[in-house]
């Protein structure tokens, strides 16, 4: 009978434990809230201060310009299409951009990723060195990079681009080598048997187990680069960003080319979403009419 | 892989597809080259070769660890003012002259080092290079600058410039320009200048352990205050731009998140029954997603003015489209037991949400959550550059003005340790929030 009431008392100590556990946790967890609560509002609170215009006053601003752009396209309805032809040259040099970036970066990447994946590197101590370039030239903002070249090469988009690139290639090659560490070593085991070397093993053994990844991933940061492309063109990189901010910046603003410009930046990026999740769904998940 | 059927022409098959493989890669190789090409003319790369100016580059380079310091006279009153990169709130006073500069009555003499000497008297200027000789400037307001060289005039080295009304001598100790007007020395010296205290305050010139010392008899109040508002580089302005990039970054990330979870239960299939509600929730998703930030940036900037705020809600509104989307698929791939579990101890439906979905889906929330913290602060400093908030303001304006690179340095400096930081910091507090410690 003693056990018993030793284990009932156990039994109520442990209770009580707990709930003075969870009473403390609760505790805990709403001091957090209250934490973050008042770091959000007073964050909102010095924001406005420093706005230029206040959050209250502004609401009921909020639509006026996007009202503004929509009645003066809407006026001026028949030259829409004229504007939108007009401003393809500068969609296709946004879009290039990206493009291009995206390609050079991933080609990079794939050389960076490989080199810091272990069980693949070439030169196993130098896998550090390859993955603190890739950490810092992911860490470098795109402005940065941009804005240099411009001041050194002129405005354009190649600056923009380059800037792009160096950042995709940190991005990427962080996801690839992610990649890289789940891909099956028997095949470069098998490589290596009958002499292959490094480059062979990796471009037999590698890029076939991994080209699937590796593309998704391209694609996806192609929907990314497109944005920062259109971006860095508004701080003088050439393409739709910077006819854009001319469009809108110069004395009462040109509505209705900056609405055409809207409606087209609009649709490429949903194309280009749209596009890459098909195939990328396809390249991850396989074909669906495959056997 | 295509259908094999278990026929005798097996081999003949698999060659087939290797062939039609091979083809395959080459025309995707042929296809990027062909891009290349195009791009290469797209871009106008050959003329880029022309556009690049190469002096830019070598002032940014010698910008980020050297400083100049001017010695210029104003050749129609024979005034003389040493400042450090020409700048007014930089300008040493009477006594606090360096000791290169040396005045006499008429004449003012400075030394550049190696021998290299200049004097400055009023319209008379002389430059004494080893090796080479002396050369004098005579300034006249008829007849421009007179010059005299130790060489016949049209066997000038190439490192003089010389024209009718103005002469520009570059050597490796200094530069020494004339016109009609003035007359400037730049003498090169190494490191940032004054970053830590201006030339009128009165720690300029102490050595870090004599500074040291007076903070602990009492003046460290004041050695911060004139540290943190020293006018060069203003280093009390550049951490608020810093803190604004973060505030923004932070704000308009956890705003997003917090619109995001409601509207993103509205989008999932196990809880959104109506389809017509999660069809408009999802395309509200898709549309605030696609209307790029640079366009919300551009239409808030209207509404709201220029300013951090304005920069916070352009990342808040257009990461609510994101995370509505990654939140709703996490909703999507939750477990239905818990929910159940909770359920028959009579929970009601706000209960059921908090204690059986929300701890499911706590942990991708978070990793998204912090994820996008830290490239949020990257982007704060690109919409900083457009809305006029924080140090990518500071990065812009220092760079329009193709004065200070050395500001420009250091403002990318900060710029990478801060988003180092904070890819540190959300690091550290994903691993402590998910893995308990």
């Amino acid at each position: 009978m003693a056990d018993l009431a030793t284990t009932k008392l156990h039994a109520d100590a442990v209770t009580d434990d707990y709930i003075a556990q969870v009473s403390r946790k609760r505790l805990y967890s709403g001091l957090m809230l209250l934490l973050f609560v008042v770091l959000m509002v007073s964050g909102f609170q010095v924001a406005s201060t420093r706005n230029g215009g206040s959050f209250w006053g502004g609401i009921d601003n909020f639509f006026d310009y996007p009202g503004e752009v929509v009645s003066e396209a809407w006026a001026n309805l028949h030259a829409l299409p004229g504007f939108m032809l007009k401003y393809i040259p500068a969609l296709l040099e946004t879009f290039n951009i990206a493009a291009l970036s995206t390609l050079l970066g991933a080609a990079v990447a794939i050389v960076l990723s490989l080199l810091s994946t272990r069980g693949l590197a070439r030169f196993p101590k130098l896998i550090p060195v390859f993955r603190r370039i890739m950490d810092a030239s992911r860490a470098i903002p795109e402005i940065v990079v941009a804005l240099v070249l411009i001041f050194i090469m002129g405005g354009g988009p190649v600056p923009a681009m380059i800037a792009i690139a160096i950042h995709t290639a940190g991005a990427l090659g962080k996801l690839f080598s992610e990649v890289n560490e789940n891909a099956d070593l028997k095949p470069i085991d098998g490589l290596a048997s009958v002499g292959a070397s490094w480059s062979q093993r990796m471009l037999l053994g590698v890029v076939p187990q991994v080209a699937p990844n590796w593309l998704s991933y391209a694609l996806l940061r192609l929907e990314i680069n497109i944005r920062a492309s259109a971006i860095l063109g508004f701080v003088g990189a050439g393409g739709l960003g910077y006819e854009l901010k001319n469009a809108i910046s110069w004395g009462p603003g040109r509505f209705d080319e900056a609405a055409a410009m809207f409606i087209i930046l609009f649709l490429t990026i949903m194309v280009v979403d749209q596009t890459s999740s098909y195939f990328r769904d396809r390249l991850v998940h396989g074909a669906a009419g495959r056997a | 892989m295509a259908m094999l059927d278990s026929s005798a022409d097996l081999p003949l098959q698999a060659t087939h597809l290797f062939r039609r493989k091979r083809m395959m890669t080459f025309a995707a190789l042929a296809a990027i080259v062909a891009y290349l090409a195009y791009t290469f003319f797209a871009f106008d790369i050959p003329g880029l070769w022309q556009r690049a100016n190469a002096d830019n580059a070598k002032t940014l380079i010698a910008d980020t660890y050297s400083y100049k310091t001017h010695v210029t006279m104003n050749n129609r009153n024979g005034e003389i003012v040493v400042a450090i990169e020409g700048d007014r709130k930089a300008r040493y006073g009477a006594e606090q002259e360096p000791e290169w500069v040396t005045r006499g009555g008429e004449n003012t003499e400075i030394d550049l080092g190696d021998g290299h000497l200049i004097t400055f008297s009023p319209e008379l200027i002389t430059y004494d290079v080893p090796d080479f000789g002396l050369m004098t400037f005579e300034v006249s307001r008829s007849q421009g600058v007179i010059q005299t060289y130790p060489v016949d005039a049209d066997q000038l080295p190439d490192w003089i410039n010389a024209s009718k009304n103005r002469v520009s001598v570059k050597t490796d100790a200094g530069r020494l320009s004339v016109t009609r007007n003035r007359s400037e020395v730049f003498r090169y010296f190494n490191g940032w200048e004054l970053f830590f205290f201006a030339l009128d305050s009165p720690y300029y010139g102490k050595s870090a352990g004599e500074v040291v010392a007076l903070a602990f008899q009492g003046e460290a109040g004041a050695i911060f205050h004139d540290f943190w508002h020293n006018p060069l580089w203003r280093h009390g302005a550049v951490a608020w731009a810093i803190f604004e990039t973060i505030l923004m970054a932070f704000l308009g990330t956890l705003g997003a998140a917090i619109i995001a979870l409601p509207l993103a239960f509205m989008a999932a299939r196990n809880f959104a029954p109506f389809y017509a509600v999660r069809f408009a929730v999802r395309r509200l998703f898709d549309f605030v997603r696609g209307v790029d930030a640079l366009i919300w940036t551009i239409i808030l900037t209207r509404a709201f003015g220029l300013g951090p705020l304005t920069g916070a809600l352009a990342i808040l509104i257009t990461d609510s489209g994101t995370f509505g989307k990654i939140f709703s698929e996490a909703l999507e791939n939750v477990d239905g037991k818990q929910i159940e579990g909770v359920q028959s101890t009579g929970a009601k439906p706000l209960q059921r949400y908090r204690f059986g979905v929300l701890p499911q889906i706590t942990p991708v929330l978070i990793s998204q959550i912090l994820y996008f913290l830290e490239s949020n602060t990257r982007s704060a400093t690109v919409i900083g550059a457009i809305t006029g908030g924080g140090i990518g303001l500071m990065l812009v304006q220092a760079i329009i003005t193709q004065k200070d690179w050395e500001e420009v340095s250091y403002y990318i400096v900060l710029i990478i340790l801060m988003v180092m930081f904070m890819d540190w910091f959300s690091g550290w507090l994903r691993k402590r929030l998910i893995q308990g410690k």
